[in-house]
């Protein structure tokens, strides 16, 4: 440890004196971006970090995912505002990595480049009728109460039925059950974007189904998240009295996991405390275990749109290690809906000369530092390159899971330039930002600096004032660089 | 629950307005620890930054001017702290003293020890988990609410004796208390959050 350390201070010290800075591009601005760069700005004091977005926006999913509800779980932004005030840390929002520029060209630019764009597309569940109209992936919904700028035409039809499905029973899905159901009083005084606020106060969805393919003790949700939803006002909950039986291998499951445990605790409380009956026009919660989506049903009247899914009962089976998969049963039946909402997982998309898993939907990596293929050898690495959050480890975990995540991969980034697998790059000056501002300014790309994304943030608190609102979201491209190109 | 926390507030404010000695302490850590070299550059920079940071250290260090006039003035600080040890992800020990009525999140941001907390102490999150390092202190602390506990739940290296640091706040009884703050790298390796299928 000591050695480490005497060799860190060493480091510091050489790139304090060394006439150039190491450069260093990160990639997307949401926790994992900038909790790279906090760490990275830290443990290298010679370092200059510019991070880039597609957005004119910063903040990635705690602006446009985190549920307009939960204003806490935004703190976390003045943390990160603080990061992007660093004298050596510059934040370009409208860049996007592979149209402004390309990771081949990033890389030339930079000593370091650190990808962290997330996952931005959506698993398919691979079931008839997917593209069925009304069947949405959850991230779209999310994207649109959350005013994101390729959100905001989603309109999700609200009005033409009672009933949604919402396949999965994770924090996702919990949300947009919640956001469907909440008093729109309650969401009318959060950040929520203004067109979902007014589709929800017309809405006449009453009935929500949460549907998963495995049972309470493998529900993939917090306890933070169920207790809300189970928590909303005048709600009837209806979970199966018979779903709650619990096997050896559920035990044995619930011994190993605490947050299982607690999860299942929550669920047996709320399907004995309610009523057994919803009152009359009482908006209602369905928690429905052990049913697997076999298909996406056709309306008969309505030609191309979804009225319900078909779903298989399942039951479950031990494979190794206390996990237990659900297994199809062969018996079926139909929930009538006019509204399915998927959500099953994100996953991230690929950029041109970028080693990529598609199978996993990852970028191959150790500890963070890129593999050059998927073939397994693990010891084959992309010189400079390294690799944050979602499209490191997949779409799943907290704001807070980026934190360690961020950790590893900048520890990674520090032993390759103490033990000089870097040095060969980081011995030569590189443009960095000069260069990529350059570039940017050639192919007429719109660059949003900190200081244009605070004239948004400003005006958007400043319309939602009006409007009682924490914040009023500017949810098109077109106002957003409009309001950041005025001076 | 909310005049309960209001009333803390208060109490807070009223014990730093009293406070003496202490900010002088952390200050002489702020420039020995080389984790502070990030907040003191960060100070160097552009007018309007510097001007931000400058709002953040009064946050932070609330009226520590006053907290300094009062070191000379103030006999019973003694009475007024508590000692807390923190124990960084590095083993190294930091000791430090508390004001009765503030949270060891609070604490440790005034001292520059690296705890986080992401969402500011709304228990919102699990950044600022702090293990309890002897189980005569834990037992001395309220037990932890549902919503405490719900967020522990996510938090990484959870112990028997885990807690927030927002959530543990320094009275008289809690004096000499050691907390660990967990080393999270080597936990993500081993509880890494596996994906769950559907």
């Amino acid at each position: 440890m000591a050695i480490f350390r005497a060799r860190r201070v060493l480091w510091r010290s050489f790139s304090t004196v060394s006439s150039h800075p190491l450069r260093v591009c990160i990639v997307g601005s949401g926790p994992a971006g900038f909790y790279t760069a906090e760490k990275i700005l830290k443990t290298h004091q010679g370092s200059q970090v510019d991070i880039i977005d597609r957005l004119p926006t910063p903040y990635g999913l705690v602006r446009s995912g985190v549920a307009p509800d939960h204003p806490e779980t935004k703190n976390v932004i003045n943390q990160f505002s603080r990061v992007a005030q660093n004298g050596r840390c510059s934040f370009f929002g409208n860049v996007a990595l592979g149209s402004s520029i390309s990771l081949v060209e990033l890389r030339e630019l930079y000593h370091v480049v650190v990808l962290a764009y997330g996952a931005e597309s959506d698993r398919v569940v691979g079931i008839p009728g997917e593209d069925l109209k009304g069947v949405h992936s959850a991230r779209e919904f999310v994207w649109w109460y959350n005013g994101h700028p390729d959100g905001r035409n989603l309109d999700p039809d609200l009005k033409n039925t009672d009933t949604a499905v919402i396949l999965g029973q994770g924090n996702v899905a919990l949300d947009v059950a919640r956001i469907l159901l909440r008093p729109t009083s309650e969401l009318a005084i959060t950040d929520i974007a203004s067109h979902a606020l007014t589709a929800l106060e017309q809405s006449s969805i009453r009935k929500v189904y949460l549907v998963g393919r495995r049972g309470p003790v493998q529900a993939a949700c917090t306890a933070k998240e169920l207790r809300e939803v189970l928590g909303i006002k005048d709600l009837y909950i209806h979970i199966k009295e018979t779903d709650l039986k619990i096997t050896p291998a559920d035990e044995e499951e619930m011994k190993n996991s605490r947050i299982h445990r607690r999860i299942y605790e929550l669920l047996s409380k709320a399907a004995t405390a309610g009523p057994s009956r919803p009152s009359s026009g009482q908006r209602e919660l369905h928690f429905v275990f052990f049913r697997q989506p076999d298909r996406f049903l056709e309306s008969y009247d309505k030609k191309g749109y979804v009225s319900g899914v078909h779903l298989e009962k399942t039951g479950l089976k031990g494979i190794g290690s206390g996990k237990q998969i659900a297994i199809g049963t062969g018996q079926f039946e139909n929930l009538s809906c006019g509204i399915v909402l998927k959500s099953i997982g994100y996953k991230s998309v690929p950029v041109d000369d970028l080693p990529f898993d598609n199978q996993k939907g990852v970028v191959p990596n150790v500890k963070g530092r890129v593999l050059s293929d998927n073939s397994g050898d693990p010891t084959s690495f992309e010189n400079g390159l390294y690799v944050c959050g979602w499209l490191k480890r997949g779409p799943t975990g907290i704001i807070a899971t980026n934190l360690y995540c961020a950790e590893e991969t900048v520890a990674s980034l520090s032993e390759d330039l103490e033990l000089g697998v870097l040095a060969s790059t980081t011995r030569l000056p590189k443009l960095g930002r000069d260069g990529l501002l350059q570039i940017l300014d050639n192919r007429n790309v719109r660059v949003v600096p900190f200081s244009a994304w605070e004239r948004i943030d400003k005006e958007e608190k400043r319309l939602g004032s009006l409007r009682n609102k924490p914040r009023e979201k500017l949810t098109s491209w077109e106002e957003l660089l409009k309001v950041a190109g005025s001076e | 629950m909310l005049i309960s926390r209001l009333s803390r507030v208060g109490f807070r404010v009223a014990k730093e307005l009293s406070r003496g000695g202490y900010t002088y302490m952390s200050r002489a850590r702020y420039t020995q620890r080389p984790c502070s070299q990030y907040q003191w550059s960060s100070l160097e920079l552009l007018p309007e930054t510097r001007a931000f940071q400058g709002s953040i250290f009064q946050k932070h260090h609330g009226l520590s001017t006053s907290a300094s006039d009062g070191a000379s003035a103030g006999g019973d600080e003694e009475k007024e702290t508590i000692s807390v040890t923190f124990v960084s992800k590095d083993g190294e020990e930091i000791p430090i003293r508390v004001p009765i009525g503030m949270s060891m999140l609070a604490a440790a941001h005034e001292n520059d020890i690296e705890l986080e907390g992401a969402c500011e102490g709304s228990l919102a999150c699990s950044t600022c988990h702090v293990i309890v390092m002897d189980m005569e202190y834990y037992n001395k602390l309220e037990d932890p609410t549902d919503e405490e506990n719900d967020m522990l739940d996510l938090a990484f290296g959870l112990t028997e004796t885990s807690r927030l640091g927002c959530q543990i706040v320094a009275s008289p009884e809690l004096d000499g208390i050691r907390l660990a703050i967990p080393a999270a790298t080597r936990n993500f390796a081993v509880d890494g959050y596996v994906p769950k299928p559907h």
